[in-house]
């Protein structure tokens, strides 16, 4: 196979990309104008397959060679990455939901927009991008001129021109694709869908390369095993310090390196997409390395030793004869290298615009006409700074590979650029999860890492004598040889890597955190912090309420104004449709919404998907000039919103105070209504009291105004009539006394008593009734003399009561009664128990209203009031009394104190 | 402002989401550790390159393994957990309103 064939194969290949690419940029385009997403070009498959641009030219080829120089030590460089997919909960799901929120178009616009919409973070991110990045791109075309060799046995061709016309059809394909819009979100549909493609290119060829070694070369899996054990080199034994730096090394870079972060972040269409990611990708990576060892080894022993190890994926198919293979492996190698340029070459040109082009360019048009309002079309100017970059970048790609020549290592290469791209970390880290990270800590701590990084790494990478001179590489800057770029602060003996790792790291981040620590941030600043660190708390930003970039309504006019700054930068359809669409939500007519702060942050995020943060805001705040947020404004939206938590905490309580009172006010109405019922029912009882006597008389005396009556009757209804007259007056008494002691009006007559007396004299009042009744009497407590000082007589009444209810009521063959007294303080109880069978559990709650008997009321021969009085007594002696239940019988417990005139009594006259 | 209290237990659904999330937090911590242990071989004389690279392939598969039972229900909680994008946030959208 020859040159002749390979060139157009890959003039081809080429091709189709480009049919790819336009395809899927017609047909988004076509879904577009219908009103739909194209969601086959941005399913989960697609993103995953973008995110292989990882897998440069340096995986494909670079892999084998280092491998075969250090083991397994190249598969840390996927683990790394592997370990922070599966870990996107933590770090990858904030930052793609940060990213879309604030509508990012690149790492550093990221970095910039968090930390005050500073351009110059931008600018210093955009350096150390284009520093690291453009010797990853001369890489790939070293690979791609490599690969072209090792076919041209018998042709002698010239690297340096190849590699020059690759450079140039790679830049017109960027060109012509990633330059085609200026996309508000800055996505390219025909880029992603060509990388997508080429990702499965690559792993095919990679595969197929793969087996063909293992089932073709090799005996199967057993075979290769056991080559690969005799294969074993000293060298390849696992080195400690560079296994743990490197997977961190290539988890950071996953992140940071600036194409990584336009597929996984730009490019995102849902971030749902990334949890399909979280285990495709790694899929994907362990697919490219599964087969990197047994090549390696095969390479060993089926090629000659001279042979460069980097290339064994390609040699190993084309020296043992297996043309259509190695073809495949040469456009898998092809696309690696082609993606890898076209996607960084993007994210850079982007970088460049919006970072420095741009700015330069306001500050000029700032500087001759005073102000962004007249000027010409920012579209325009944009793209053509994009092409310019995109050319630019290239070129500076094509002379690194032909300065530097083709003699390092591709994996060395690879590295120094993670290491610098990894100087971004600090401040991403920072701005992701601390909200007191500042824009001068960010931009110290960016400087300090990439200084560090370019000194001890990036420029003694070119050798001695190139851009550092050999005696400064072994003695150190004026003979200071703590100052030796491989021997920081007499730190020798390192991998020069990890050395460099270790030093701008540490030091990065140490200034980061210290300047941040000291500085304040301005309110910008604060704002964006809230809304990158509480992205998940905010919901969206627009709905924390004060978290704005702007407070102040703008005037009027300054909308128009606006809108022809808009329409330079989004195109006039895009524009008007904003600026209709925002007119409508605050329910105006026509194109110019009145310009709030909600209104100005909305606008700003829309043109910020353009041009970056920093530029957007810069050009709405030519504008609209001082409307800016003010620390006293932070403040401002700072006590509103703490008043506005006091007051509804205040609402809360008087809420629940009013519910409290309504309770208590229903509590009282009901208790009224059952007053009511209670007084309607006393009455109806009181009459029929009354009668039952009334009529007897009524009856006996009618009766006795009759002629015929003998003597002995009369003496004997006049007897029944007389008897009557004493239970009605007896009734009438009651109801009176019941009324006294109810109302708080009677008068106690107080003296002093002994309590064992006062008992004694109950029992003998309460024989009287049903004297043939003999209850055995139980006595305990009141042997000696209790001295009581209350109303004796009413004391004593109670006492008769109960003795007396006992006595009619108590239903036991040998009726007993346990009179128990006890002394607690000031307190005495007196337990009245029988042996009967007490009162049921239901009526045990009524016994103490009035005109309640169990019974009926001629066995009782009272009106059943005398509990209901027993009760009142009490109260008004300021004691109690209650049914004990459970004692095995009725039992009445009487307590009160021993002392009336030592209780205070509350609002019970009668002394 | 009761409202933005977040509830101090949850329901079984819910629990067992968040223990979902707990654990895609712990895998790549995992991960890591068992990616070390190769650094510790080799203070032993190490288990040799074939061994070592049957090791970490396998470990491997098994992070992905766990990655992709983890991610389908993670998927559903991303939505839920968070209210959807407002109408001007949405990049989706491919055309502005």
């Amino acid at each position: 196979m020859t040159l002749n064939i390979l060139i157009p194969a890959a003039l081809g290949y080429v091709v189709f990309l480009f049919v790819i690419a336009s395809l899927a940029e017609r047909r988004a385009e076509t879904l577009r104008l219908a009103g739909r997403k194209p969601r086959f070009l941005r399913s989960p498959l697609v993103y995953t397959l973008s995110l292989s641009v990882y897998c440069t030219a340096w995986t494909f080829y670079g892999a084998v060679g280092y491998a075969v120089r250090s083991g397994l030590e190249f598969i840390t460089i996927y683990l790394g990455p592997t370990l922070v997919f599966i870990g996107w909960w933590w770090f990858l799901r904030k930052l793609v939901r940060i990213g879309k929120a604030q509508r990012v178009t690149s790492i550093a616009d990221l970095i910039s927009a968090r930390y005050g919409k500073s351009n110059l973070v931008a600018v210093i991110v955009t350096l150390l991008a284009v520093a690291a990045t453009t010797p990853y791109i001369a890489l790939q075309l070293q690979s791609i001129s490599l690969s072209f060799e090792t076919f041209s046995d018998d042709h002698a061709v010239a690297p340096q021109q190849l590699a020059m016309w690759v450079a140039a059809g790679l830049a017109l394909f960027t060109i012509l694709f990633g330059t085609r819009n200026l996309d508000a979100n800055e996505q390219h549909h025909g880029v992603v869908t060509a990388i997508a493609v080429e990702a499965v290119v690559k792993l095919i060829a990679l595969l197929a390369v793969g087996i063909w070694v293992v089932w073709g070369l090799m005996d199967g899996l057993p075979d290769v095993m056991a080559r690969i054990a005799a294969a074993d080199r000293p060298e390849w034994r696992v080195q400690p310090a560079r296994w743990m730096g490197l997977i961190f090394l290539a988890g950071v870079a996953v992140v940071t390196l600036p194409r990584m972060f336009q597929v996984m972040v730009v490019e995102n269409s849902d971030e749902r997409h990334v949890s399909t990611a979280s285990w495709a990708f790694p899929l994907y990576l362990m697919a490219m390395s599964l087969f990197v060892l047994p090549i390696a080894v095969a390479g060993m022993e089926w090629l000659p030793a001279d042979t460069n190890p980097d290339l064994f994926v390609l040699n190993l198919p084309h020296s043992l004869g297996h043309d259509g293979l190695a073809m495949l492996s040469f456009l898998g190698g092809f696309s690696a290298a082609t993606s890898m340029v076209i996607v960084a070459s993007i994210a850079l040109a982007t970088m460049v615009s919006n970072h420095i082009v741009v700015p330069l360019w306001l500050a000029q048009r700032r500087m001759f006409e005073g102000a962004v309002r007249e000027a010409g079309d920012m579209r325009g100017l944009v793209l053509t700074a994009r092409r310019l970059s995109i050319v630019a970048i290239l070129a500076l790609g094509y002379l690194y590979f032909a300065v530097s020549g083709s003699s390092r290592a591709l994996a060395s290469i690879g590295l120094i650029a993670f290491v610098g791209m990894a100087q971004v970390l600090p401040a991403l880290v920072g701005a992701l999860y601390w909200r007191g990270a500042s824009r001068m800590g960010a931009a110290t701590g960016l400087a300090t890492g990439s200084l560090i990084w370019l000194y001890a790494l990036f420029l003694p990478s070119f050798g001695p004598n190139v851009v550092l001179g050999a005696d400064l590489l072994t003695n150190g800057p004026f003979g200071l040889a703590w100052l030796r770029p491989h021997a920081l602060l007499g730190v020798s003996g390192m991998d020069p890597l990890l050395h460099a790792l270790f030093w701008s790291l540490l030091l990065n981040a140490v200034v980061f955190i210290a300047v941040s620590l000291v500085s304040f941030p301005s309110p910008v600043e604060r704002v964006q912090a809230v809304q990158f660190v509480n992205t998940f708390d905010l919901g969206h930003p627009e709905e924390f309420h004060g978290a704005h970039g702007w407070v102040r309504e703008a005037s009027e006019n300054d909308s128009e104004d606006l809108l022809a700054m808009s329409q330079r930068t989004l195109g006039p359809v895009v524009a008007q449709l904003f600026f209709e669409s925002e007119a409508r939500a605050q329910g105006k007519d026509g194109f110019l919404p009145d310009p709030t702060p909600d209104f100005l942050d909305r606008l700003e995020r829309e043109l910020g998907g353009s041009v970056g943060a920093a530029t957007a805001h810069a050009m709405i705040s030519q504008i609209v000039g001082g409307r800016l947020v003010t620390v006293d404004d932070l403040m401002a939206v700072a006590s509103e919103t703490a008043q506005i938590m006091e007051h509804s905490a205040q609402l809360e309580a008087k809420s629940e105070e009013l519910a409290r009172t309504a309770r208590q006010l229903r509590d009282a109405n009901e208790m009224l209504q059952k007053l009511a019922v209670q007084k309607d029912s006393f009455l109806s009882q009181i009459s029929h009291e009354l009668r039952t006597p009334m009529t007897s008389i009524r009856a006996f005396s009618e009766i006795l105004m009759d002629d015929e009556v003998t003597s002995d009757a009369q003496i004997r209804y006049a007897g029944i009539i007389h008897d009557e007259s004493i239970r009605l007056t007896r009734l009438l008494d009651d109801l009176l006394d019941l009324s006294v002691l109810e109302n708080g009006q009677v008068n106690l007559d107080i003296q002093a008593g002994n309590l064992p007396d006062l008992i004694e004299r109950a029992l003998l009042a309460s024989n009287s009734v049903l004297p043939e009744r003999q209850f055995a009497e139980q006595r305990s407590g009141f042997d000696l003399p209790i001295a009581l000082n209350t109303d004796v007589g009413r004391l004593t009444q109670v006492f008769i009561n109960i003795l007396t209810n006992s006595r009619k009521y108590c239903d036991a063959d040998t009726p007993e009664m346990r009179i128990s007294v006890r002394r607690k303080g000031p307190q005495l109880t007196v337990d009245f128990i029988d042996n009967g069978s007490g009162i049921a559990k239901k009526s045990q709650a009524l016994i103490f209203e009035k005109f309640s008997r169990l019974t009926d009321t001629h066995q009782a021969g009272g009106a059943g009031l005398g509990l209901a009085i027993c009760r009142e007594i009490m109260h008004n002696l300021g004691g109690e009394i209650a049914y004990v239940p459970g004692q095995g019988g009725a039992a009445f417990r009487v307590s009160f104190p021993a002392d009336l005139a030592a209780q205070p009594r509350t609002g019970q006259p009668g002394l | 402002m009761s409202a933005n209290r977040s509830p101090l237990f949850l329901e079984r659904a819910t629990y067992r989401r968040r223990r979902m999330m707990d654990g895609a937090r712990v895998l790549p911590i995992l991960g890591a550790v068992l990616l070390l242990l190769p650094v510790l071989w080799t203070r032993s004389g190490g288990m040799g390159t074939a061994g070592e690279a049957v090791y970490l392939f396998g470990l491997w598969f098994g992070l992905i393994l766990i990655a992709a039972l983890l991610s389908r229900p993670l998927r559903a909680a991303l939505g839920r957990e968070n209210p959807p994008p407002n109408r001007n946030g949405n990049p989706d959208a491919d055309a502005p309103e």
